[in-house]
């Protein structure tokens, strides 16, 4: 599905990701953890065309199609979607026409007729239950005035209407108490698919308890240093990531 | 004297006075002060962005009034759909019977019908919230104003109905004038909402509208006031809004610049007596060779009062756009809480805004913020619709939409937001289907 190889990118100069190798099969999904500005954030915001990273080398592939060559919405268009660590508020742009402009774009390059406004709000109502958001918040600006958990579930209620084939969430876990996250952990459950793959970006073994995860990949100083089961999240959790990344810097110079 | 001045002033006649005496000495004060007044040039200092080179250099001048008042197949472009409201048209300039509805006369009336009772009200409010040797096309509309609208609540007196008066404007042989004369006047404790509608139909347009608003709001009452331009790119239109506010008085206003070749709309307003309050909000879209100039300027006069002001704009193509947004706190004016924002978008390298906002405080003890931006589309956003599929000229499309939609979203008057939010649309194509839903 997705394969990555020898990754590196770096921002306003400085080098964050520094060689990453990782292969994602149809259906998998894999969990990436590691300590704050170990890079993980930039691996999804690179995945997903942000104009503020420089690729410098290495190349990832979408079912053999190169995604570093294409622009975000290419990307998107081809089934890459980016659960946002911090989603960003629009006021004025209402979030049902927001939803709507972004389903249409997909569906077109899928060659797919773009939705009439009648079904299509009652397909955006219909996702709202499921993550448990109010259809008010179909009316509201995009994200404007969201809690830090509605913000999450929008996010994942794109997910749903996007139908994308590589999900990758960003710290979605970030800020939401018990309930939010079983919300969006449902919302990530009811999405697993044969045809589907998970990138779960997380700082925290806890989101694991609802995800549960294929393979636990630690990312420390740009790479992954190690690659285990579900059971490597809970060790990390017990023994922090400390020896890990003395291992890395030991074994990277 | 030049024969600019002269011209403008020939669409007054003799035999044209009023049988109002208030009337016919404003007439006289304004000739008086107009003739003093230089053309504005971009030597002076409140035109300095706004050339009147268009207009002033018009060979056969605009000093005549319209010869047709035809309104046959302007009723669709009269009506705000679904706005609950008595309706005074005026077509070209001249009050159209057909295409009015206004039948409570005690509310609203023309000078020219006015009853005893209501001259006296123009008597004694006429001219008066107006510096017009500040304000040249304000003294010219002075000078030339022979009939106009006198709205008047009366104390206490909640209208339930809102007033809508238009202006349209059709070609005619040689551009002419329109002088239009409105004055508010609302008694203690009184609120009213009254939408002031500036259209023309399709054709090219040659007239020049000269509009001039009085508002007079008294003690606790409330004006909510909306002032839409919507007419077709040919027409030029000098004028502006001139506001006295009353203790405890409420100023709501809402101003749209959408159409127009040139456009200068001056909006003054004091605080006169204390614990006043007035939000103006408004929003600019010229394109392609339009020029649009709003210069407000709020006088806190007095303590305790608050304003808050909040422009945006947006210029496409080749046009331009003047914002000028002075609050001068007075000595006396301690407690004041003033805010001024005005933020634009350019959409093209040609487009040109000229922003100047100008707090100048004699007070101590106040709050007041102010700024002014003129930027890009935010990155940050853009992005976003662009992780979602949608293109980047499609995302800056919708983010502009939504830089003016965000201000029409707090309007208290559905129907304007639904006649605007069309036109908006409309220019910045969106998908008028699906805003209906959104409503």
């Amino acid at each position: 599905m997705l394969t990555i190889k020898d990754l590196k990118a770096s921002v306003e100069g400085k080098d964050i990701l520094k060689g990453l190798n990782l292969d994602i099969k149809p259906g998998e999904i894999h969990a990436i953890m590691g300590p704050n500005g170990a890079g993980k954030s930039t691996l999804g915001n690179v995945l997903a065309g942000r104009d503020d990273y420089e690729v410098t080398n290495g190349s990832a592939e979408l079912e053999g199609t190169n995604l570093l060559d294409m622009e975000a919405e290419e990307r998107a268009r081809l089934g890459l979607f980016l659960a946002f660590q911090y989603p960003v508020e629009i006021p004025g742009v209402s979030n049902l026409e927001f939803l709507k402009a972004s389903v249409d774009s997909v569906r077109a390059a899928q060659g797919k007729e773009a939705l009439d406004s009648v079904t299509f709000l009652k397909l955006a109502r219909a996702k709202c239950k499921l993550v448990n958001l109010d259809q008010s918040f179909l009316k509201r600006g995009v994200n404007e005035g969201f809690s830090g958990g509605e913000k999450k579930r929008n996010e994942i209620m794109q997910m749903m209407l996007l139908e994308p084939k590589i999900c990758i969430l960003d710290e979605t876990d970030s800020g939401l108490d018990i309930d939010a996250l079983q919300v969006v952990a449902e919302g990530v459950n009811s999405l697993r698919d044969p045809n589907r793959s998970f990138i779960i970006v997380t700082h925290y073994q806890r989101l694991l308890d609802y995800i549960v995860p294929d393979f636990v990949h630690v990312l420390a100083n740009g790479k992954i240093v190690k690659s285990g089961g579900k059971e490597l999240a809970l060790e990390l959790e017990e023994k922090g990531y400390g020896w890990l990344e003395d291992a890395a810097e030991n074994g990277a110079d | 004297m030049t024969d600019f001045h002269n011209g403008l002033l020939a669409v007054k006649s003799d035999e044209s006075n009023s049988s109002l005496s208030a009337i016919t000495a404003l007439n006289k004060s304004g000739a008086e002060s107009f003739l003093q007044q230089e053309i504005p040039t971009r030597k002076t200092e409140a035109w300095k962005f706004t050339s009147l080179f268009n207009f002033t250099s018009n060979e056969e001048g605009y000093g005549r009034l319209a010869e047709t008042h035809s309104a046959a197949g302007l009723d669709g472009i009269t009506t705000i759909p679904a706005l609950d409201a008595q309706r005074i048209v005026f077509v070209n300039g001249q009050y159209s019977e057909e295409l009015s509805s206004n039948t409570d006369h005690k509310s609203v009336v023309r000078f020219s019908q006015a009853n005893e009772a209501q001259q006296a009200i123009i008597a004694d409010n006429l001219g008066t919230a107006i510096e017009q040797e500040k304000h040249i096309f304000a003294a010219l509309n002075n000078a030339i104003t022979t009939d106009g609208i006198l709205v008047h609540i009366e104390k206490n007196e909640q209208l339930k109905t809102n007033i809508q008066i238009t202006h349209i404007t059709t070609p005619q042989a040689k551009p002419f004038t329109v002088a239009a004369r409105l004055l508010i006047v609302l008694e203690t404790g009184a609120t009213a909402t009254v939408v002031e509608h500036f259209a023309s139909n399709d054709d090219e347009q040659n007239c020049f509208v000269n509009a001039i608003t009085e508002v007079k709001v008294g003690d606790n009452a409330r004006l909510n006031h909306y002032r839409l331009q919507l007419m077709q790119e040919g027409s030029i239109q000098m004028g502006g809004v001139h506001i006295d506010l009353g203790r405890d008085a409420n100023y709501d206003s809402f101003q749209l610049g959408l159409g127009a070749k040139i456009v200068r709309n001056d909006i003054n307003l004091n605080h006169n007596v204390g614990g006043s309050h007035c939000e103006i909000v408004g929003v600019y879209l010229p394109q392609n060779k339009q020029l649009i100039d709003f210069h407000s300027n709020i006088e806190h006069k007095v303590a305790n009062c608050t304003t808050n002001e909040v422009f945006r704009g947006i210029m496409a193509d080749k046009s331009k756009a003047v914002f000028n947004g002075r609050i001068h706190i007075h000595p006396d004016a301690q407690k004041t809480l003033a805010g001024l924002s005005n933020k634009n978008l350019l959409l093209s390298n040609d487009a040109t805004i000229n922003t100047k906002p100008e707090l100048e405080i004699y007070a101590d003890d106040v709050r007041c913020a102010h700024g002014a931006t003129i930027a890009q589309l935010d990155e940050q956003a853009r992005f976003y619709l662009q992780s979602r599929g949608i293109s980047a000229a499609e995302a800056d499309v919708m983010l502009s939409f939504g830089f003016i939609n965000e201000l029409l979203e707090n309007l208290e008057l559905d129907a304007v937001r639904n006649l605007i939010r069309p036109l908006l649309a409309q220019r910045f194509g969106r998908d008028e289907e699906l805003m209906k839903h959104i409503g």
